[in-house]
């Protein structure tokens, strides 16, 4: 009986969004006599950050500060039609729609500061910083602020914008299966090395090595946060995760989570997230989903360093250590 | 988490300011300090709170249902069953013309899992919905029930769900929605070496931090306002308003930040009867699931079973490969008609092979109705490829990493549902992994480019 150590590859792709019945996101740009700008969705921030990632594509676009972008989302009586957050699709469908909303908002507030500044439109650039400059002569400028001033009180214009994303639907052909079942595609690759204990069948992970391509990471910081999370997710599913742990007999479904197990603290595994970024042509600034890739190439890792470790192939999730110990005493009576 | 940016670096203009900043999340600090509002936050003065009364069986026919007694406990305000539901059989993706209607918001003549909603009792408190709720008398005739996917599959299996009239969900394409492509039996016929092998999963839970619910307040012109941790604001409130045969105008849906998704806050369980209880009562409802409900009522990850069989060459090529997953969509549709569907499209994997034929069936069964969870239709299948990538690897005595450079897709490499691959970046996953895992691979894998040949 001895602790025996393995490792496992797997790599993966991953659709962003789906296609089923076409897919449709809505957003609205409008300044406020502030300088701020509003976006306005219907779309679901599930707590992965979605409000952040739609006001900074809205500033990068507009030109402002992402401090000056205030997003008002989930709302059906004031925000526009959002098909909802799943799918690998929030960043990519609703970051598409801001973005022309946000071009749309952009060209009426170069169109005020144009006026301002007696100058053509064409003329004209942003700072980053809030101020709009007159290209090659910086000091003739005017601050967004009073843009905003002047639009609103002088000018009486409405500097907002439309947007919208929609992926038409695409039905599957019967006899071929012909269909374009979604957009761009994120890649992983995941090294997982593992200590199996081949008297108790238990399993630690010991290290495991991300690589993803997720197309333009919009803000690193928050990828880091979800790829971090995704990967443990992915560990749990492998080892622990199971509401009918004797699938097909429905008995024994943990009812909370004494019952229903899930790797704590003492058992993280030592974690390591790579990123490589090959823009989506189709992407915002050329981002993909990361959303649920991000959870899946650590099963077939885990499950692959297992077998390379004591020998046993586990084929049924989850790879739990009475699954382990039966496969390891059939190989031994074998 | 490092950037490697030296790959791809021809394709990216690094002249941006907001995008690919680190900025700090905006509602972070009120995240860690205790101060974001949910939805189950608000308090209404006179809020009711709803509890079901669930099945004990897995499939049983529904004689009569007395309510008497529990209508009489102190604190109860308002019972309801199938016949109040304006149009109690539905379907979330009638919306997008997927039917038929195959699901009831509260059980009629039939029960089809256990734990499936037969009552639904208005409160004062949460203690007295419960307690009510275990005064109601249901009388079943139980029938007998189907939990394997094989069985139900098997002619003369238990029918589970009568509006669909078999155990699988019928597509357009018949009993599987089906992927051919090249010849898969000419292909097995060249090969070196053929493997089959069978991958199956169990359900899986969402374990949101934050459970699945609604508080729905009448605003007193005839419109409602539900606060909801829904995934999906439209999707719910067109779903809603087909069941309670009301005017969208008079509905209107708040969100907010939603304390963790992962597909299964987008089943439209909770809103509906949480309004129709409103309407009723003219009181605000509230409607939360309890731990156990999040974990033993709301769809799971579902079940999967996938057999795969390939056609090897010695070299490492893989030549062909049949897929045939079975998704287990427990007793009604939700949304597991399209995650079979987007298995098809999947599978097989991100490698370029000539010949592949994939067949992905949707299963009913007497078990929780499964629905979409991260990584749906793919997470499973994911899993039963990669592994089965291992084998063939190791059945030809070749390094699993390389056996995977040999078969990945490139820019411009057709795909089994007749897609051209087009941003691929397998290739430099898998070399990037090499090095950052101490995997030696031959030169010519780290010299491969996913781009495509001659660009």
């Amino acid at each position: 009986m001895a602790i025996r150590r393995g490792r496992g590859v797997a790599a993966i792709n991953y659709p962003t969004g789906m296609n089923l019945g076409g897919d449709p996101t809505q957003a609205l740009v409008h300044s406020t006599p502030t300088g701020n700008f509003m976006v306005t969705l219907s779309s679901v921030d599930l707590g992965q950050g979605m409000k952040q990632i739609m006001a900074q594509i809205c500033a990068e676009t507009i030109g402002v500060p992402t401090d000056r972008v205030v997003v008002d989302t989930a709302d059906t009586d004031t925000g526009p039609h959002c098909m909802g957050t799943f799918a690998s699709r929030g960043t990519h469908r609703a970051g598409n729609a801001v973005i022309q909303a946000a071009r749309e908002a952009r060209q009426v507030m170069l169109e005020v500061a144009a006026e301002e500044l007696e100058v053509n439109t064409s003329d004209l650039e942003t700072d980053g910083q809030g101020n709009i400059l007159v290209k090659g002569a910086p000091q003739r400028s005017i601050s967004i602020f009073d843009v905003a001033l002047s639009a609103h009180f002088k000018r009486g214009r409405s500097i907002s914008g439309r947007g919208m994303f929609l992926i038409p639907r695409s039905y599957p052909e019967k006899e071929t299966g012909a269909m374009k079942p979604s957009t761009c595609y994120a890649h992983a690759c995941t090294v997982a090395e593992v200590e199996v204990d081949d008297e108790t069948g238990e399993v630690t992970v010991l290290t495991v090595k991300n690589v993803f391509e997720i197309g333009r990471a919009l803000n690193p910081k928050m990828v880091e946060q979800q790829l971090v999370g995704g990967s443990w997710m992915g560990i749990s599913h492998a080892l622990y995760e199971a509401t009918e742990p004797y699938y097909p007999n429905r008995d024994h479904g943990g009812t909370d989570f004494n019952q229903y197990l899930m790797p704590g603290p003492g058992d993280l595994a030592q974690t390591e997230i790579i990123v490589l970024e090959r823009p989506s042509a189709d992407g915002p600034y050329g981002a993909k989903g990361p959303g649920e890739m991000c959870a899946n190439p650590q099963i077939p890792a885990v499950a692959n360093a297992v077998f390379d470790a004591v020998g046993v192939r586990i084929d049924t999730l989850p790879i739990t250590p009475e699954r382990i110990l039966r496969a390891l005493k059939a190989q031994a009576s074998n | 988490m490092e950037l490697r940016k030296s790959y791809f670096a021809d394709q990216r203009k690094d002249d941006l300011h907001e995008i690919g900043q680190p900025r700090p999340r905006s509602d972070s600090p009120s995240h860690v300090t205790g101060k974001t509002a949910y939805f189950a936050d608000r308090n209404f003065p006179g809020m009711l709170h709803l509890k079901m009364v669930r099945s004990p069986h897995h499939h049983a026919r529904i004689r009569s249902i007395d309510t008497s007694e529990a209508e009489k406990h102190p604190g109860v305000v308002k019972v309801l069953t199938a016949k109040d539901v304006p149009h109690n059989v539905y379907t979330i993706l009638i919306l997008i013309q997927i039917g038929p209607e195959d699901e009831t918001v509260l059980a009629d003549s039939k029960v089809r899992w256990k734990g499936e909603a037969v009552v639904a009792m208005l409160a004062e408190t949460e203690r007295a919905a419960q307690e009510a709720a275990a005064k109601v008398k249901v009388d079943y005739e139980v029938l007998p029930a189907v939990f394997d996917m094989e069985e139900a599959l098997k002619p003369g299996a238990p029918l589970v769900n009568e509006y669909h009239g078999q155990n699988h969900y019928l597509y357009d394409s018949g009993e599987c929605r089906k992927v051919r492509f090249g010849d898969v039996d000419a292909g097995f016929a060249g090969a070196d070496h053929i493997l089959e092998q069978t991958y199956q999963s169990s359900p899986i839970e969402h374990a949101p931090t934050e459970t699945t619910g609604c508080i729905v307040a009448p605003e007193g012109n005839d419109r409602f306002t539900c606060y909801t941790n829904t995934q999906a604001m439209f999707f719910t409130l067109d779903n809603a308003s087909i069941i309670l045969q009301m005017p969208g105008s008079k509905l209107h849906f708040v969100g907010g930040t939603v304390g963790g998704g992962f597909g299964g806050k987008v089943d439209v369980i909770v809103e509906p009867i949480a309004i129709l209880g409103a309407k009723l009562t003219g009181r605000p409802v509230s409607f939360i699931y309890s731990r156990e409900e999040e974990m033993q009522i709301s769809s799971p990850r579902a079940a999967e079973k996938v057999v795969i069989k390939d056609g090897v060459m010695k070299d490492g090529r893989i030549v062909a490969r049949k897929v045939t997953g079975y998704t287990d969509a427990g007793a009604y549709s939700r949304h597991s008609p399209y995650g079979a569907q987007k298995g098809a499209g999947h599978y097989p994997g991100p490698y370029t092979i000539p010949n592949v034929w994939i067949d992905t069936y949707c299963v009913y069964t007497n078990r929780t109705p499964s629905s979409a969870m991260r990584g749906f239709g793919v997470t499973i299948g994911d899993f039963a490829l990669e592994v089965q990538m291992d084998k063939l690897a190791r059945l030809i005595g070749m390094d699993p990493l390389e056996f995977r450079f040999i078969n990945a897709y490139r820019d411009g490499d057709m795909k089994a549902h007749r897609q051209p691959t087009e941003g691929a970046a397998l290739i430099e996953c898998m070399q990037e992994a090499s090095r950052a895992a101490n995997w030696p691979v031959a030169e010519k894998y780290l010299s491969m480019s996913s781009y495509a040949k001659g660009a």
